[in-house]
């Protein structure tokens, strides 16, 4: 087997005291969309910070390429990040920078290009989410679909290996759902990346996966194909959907307080 | 900790206070490293600082002229009251002039600046970090205290001092109004008594206050907004920690930099900081 791109491993975390991931253990192939399931607060999305080092774990091991990243330093982590892109839940645009800076961003802090290439690849990445044009429109003109796709013509302006997405779909109606999840198979399909996906929302979890990881009580309970696993027959499965899930602790801060105020409206 | 059977004590619940307290103590001071690492090794985001450069320094100057000059006035008033009781009433200048020069123009600018500013820091920030736009910045490998944090106190460093030689010149001219208007002391004899008592060492050591303050106004708005938590309420929350850390922090810090300064020649420390401050701006340009 070749060496993942990214490896957890018994990665275990906690928030004042009380743990959210209790050992974590995932391997992620290059080329691979791989979907973490889980429910709200299962510690999903602290799972997949923990994969770019905005998160350190109190105990394991996060490797990158093979290599130990583990409390390597934030100067460290910058380098490493230039080859991810990571989509946030609310896609995290800066309010006060129009779309083609929010875009430009990460290009102007790691490559030295003329104004004229900057602009032209902000163009490419916006094209590929669908959305030309739209450049000088500030993220408050925008509707929650439109920031979640400029969110991840961001994340890919710089032509990442490894695309993170956090609960792409949180907060959108099916039909902008159903156009994010396109829009991730595009991707997959146009730039060859590895992606891993977090969500609660099974069908887009079956429509873009290789691969699906269900974490809960902070380890990861049934990880397989997901060709295997789609008839949604699995025990572990057959809970989630159930909704016989523990729920999470009162304490649990969701990942995004805002964000989940929304999405469960 | 929780696990320990029994009744929290007393000492236990002081314990853990102190070791809350002593992790925000380290917490902060660990920011106030990063940002002179980031001084020192990265470039301060140069449109960014000027931006909020006039933020600091332009856009808080209508509060401070308006709290500055009622200052000056309400202290010809007063002074020249209870001064009258000894027959000394000419002398308004020299107390309104040393009062304002040495005290009340530092601290009153760094009030204003830290309520207006330092809580449009926290508030910012604060924002910023519970929509994870702080984390975004680090995800596209950037350097959240070089793009934030460092613009910031740069510009309250620089720019409060600047408000503060405004805000005494406005507070003497202020006191001037009043004791023309009010006492019959003519403009000319109540600028002789200003300029007779106030020596430029008051000056300076008044000025030389208000870099700190300045710093810190700065540093604490930037340091409780990339804190926040919990949402809008935690944005709220540490808009008001904001003011409240920076107003206590000017107003006790400025005993202790008044007792230092009355110990070492002043001109020596403006010295000091002149050269660091010539320094940063060497290295914006």
């Amino acid at each position: 087997m070749t060496t993942p791109v990214i490896e957890l491993v018994g990665v275990e975390k906690a928030f004042r005291g009380v743990p959210v991931l209790r050992g974590v253990d995932l391997a992620i192939q290059a080329g691979q969309t791989c979907t973490i399931l889980g429910g709200s607060g299962s510690g999903k999305s602290v799972c997949l910070k923990h994969m770019i080092g905005l998160m350190q774990p109190d105990r394991g091991h996060v490797r990158v390429d093979g290599e130990d990243v583990t409390g390597l330093s934030e100067v460290g982590w910058v380098a490493l990040r230039r080859d991810f892109g990571f989509v946030f839940q609310g896609a995290a645009l800066f309010d006060s920078l129009s779309v083609l800076e929010n875009v430009a961003y990460p290009i102007r802090e790691h490559l030295d290009w003329t104004e004229d290439q900057v602009r032209a690849r902000v163009a490419e990445s916006l094209e590929a989410v669908g959305l030309s044009g739209i450049e000088r429109l500030l993220p408050a003109e925008l509707s929650g679909g439109m920031r979640k796709r400029v969110g991840v013509a961001r994340a890919i302006a710089l032509s990442p290996r490894v695309i993170l997405y956090d609960e792409p779909t949180t907060g959108l109606d099916p039909a902008n759902s159903r156009r994010i999840g396109e829009l991730i198979q595009q991707l997959q399909h146009d730039l060859d990346v590895t992606s891993v996906v977090v969500t609660h929302d099974l069908d887009l979890c079956f429509r873009i996966s290789d691969r699906v990881a269900l974490l809960r009580d902070g380890t990861i309970v049934l990880d397989g194909a997901a060709s295997e696993l789609a008839d949604r027959s699995a025990p572990e499965l057959q809970r989630f959907l159930e909704g016989t899930e523990p729920l999470p602790p009162a304490w649990a801060e969701p990942d995004d307080p805002k964000q989940e105020k929304h999405s469960d409206g | 900790m929780s696990d320990v059977a029994g009744p929290p004590s007393f000492l236990s619940a002081l314990g853990e206070r102190l070791i809350a307290s002593s992790e925000r103590v380290g917490d902060f001071l660990l920011l106030a490293l990063q940002t002179l690492h980031a001084l020192f090794h990265r470039r301060p985001p140069l449109l960014e600082t000027l931006r909020q450069l006039e933020e600091v320094a332009i856009r808080s100057a209508p509060i401070v002229i308006i709290t500055a000059t009622f200052t000056g006035m309400v202290l010809a008033l007063q002074t020249a009251f209870a001064l009258s009781r000894f027959g000394a009433k000419p002398y308004v200048g020299s107390i309104v002039g040393l009062a304002l020069v040495r005290e009340l123009g530092p601290v009153l600018a760094a009030l204003m600046v830290g309520g207006r500013v330092g809580a449009g820091f926290a508030s910012e920030i604060g924002s910023m970090t519970v929509t994870e736009q702080v984390d975004a910045i680090r995800a596209m490998g950037a350097d959240p205290v070089q793009k934030l944090v460092l613009p910031r106190v740069i510009a309250t460093t620089l720019g409060l001092p600047a408000l503060t030689v405004f805000a005494i010149l406005l507070g003497i001219v202020g006191g001037g109004i009043i004791a023309d208007l009010q006492y019959d002391i003519s403009n000319q004899f109540y600028a002789q008594t200003v300029t007779n008592s106030v020596r430029i060492d008051d000056f300076l050591s008044g000025v030389a206050k208000t870099f700190v303050f300045g710093w810190g106004i700065g540093m604490v708005g930037c340091w409780v907004g990339l804190r926040a938590d919990g949402g809008t309420a935690g944005v709220g929350r540490a808009t008001t920690e904001a003011v409240v850390i920076s107003s206590i922090g000017v107003l006790v810090s400025d005993f202790f930099l008044t007792k230092i300064l009355m110990l070492f020649p002043t001109e020596k420390w403006v010295q000091a900081i002149l050269n660091g401050v010539q320094a940063i701006v060497g290295r914006m340009s």
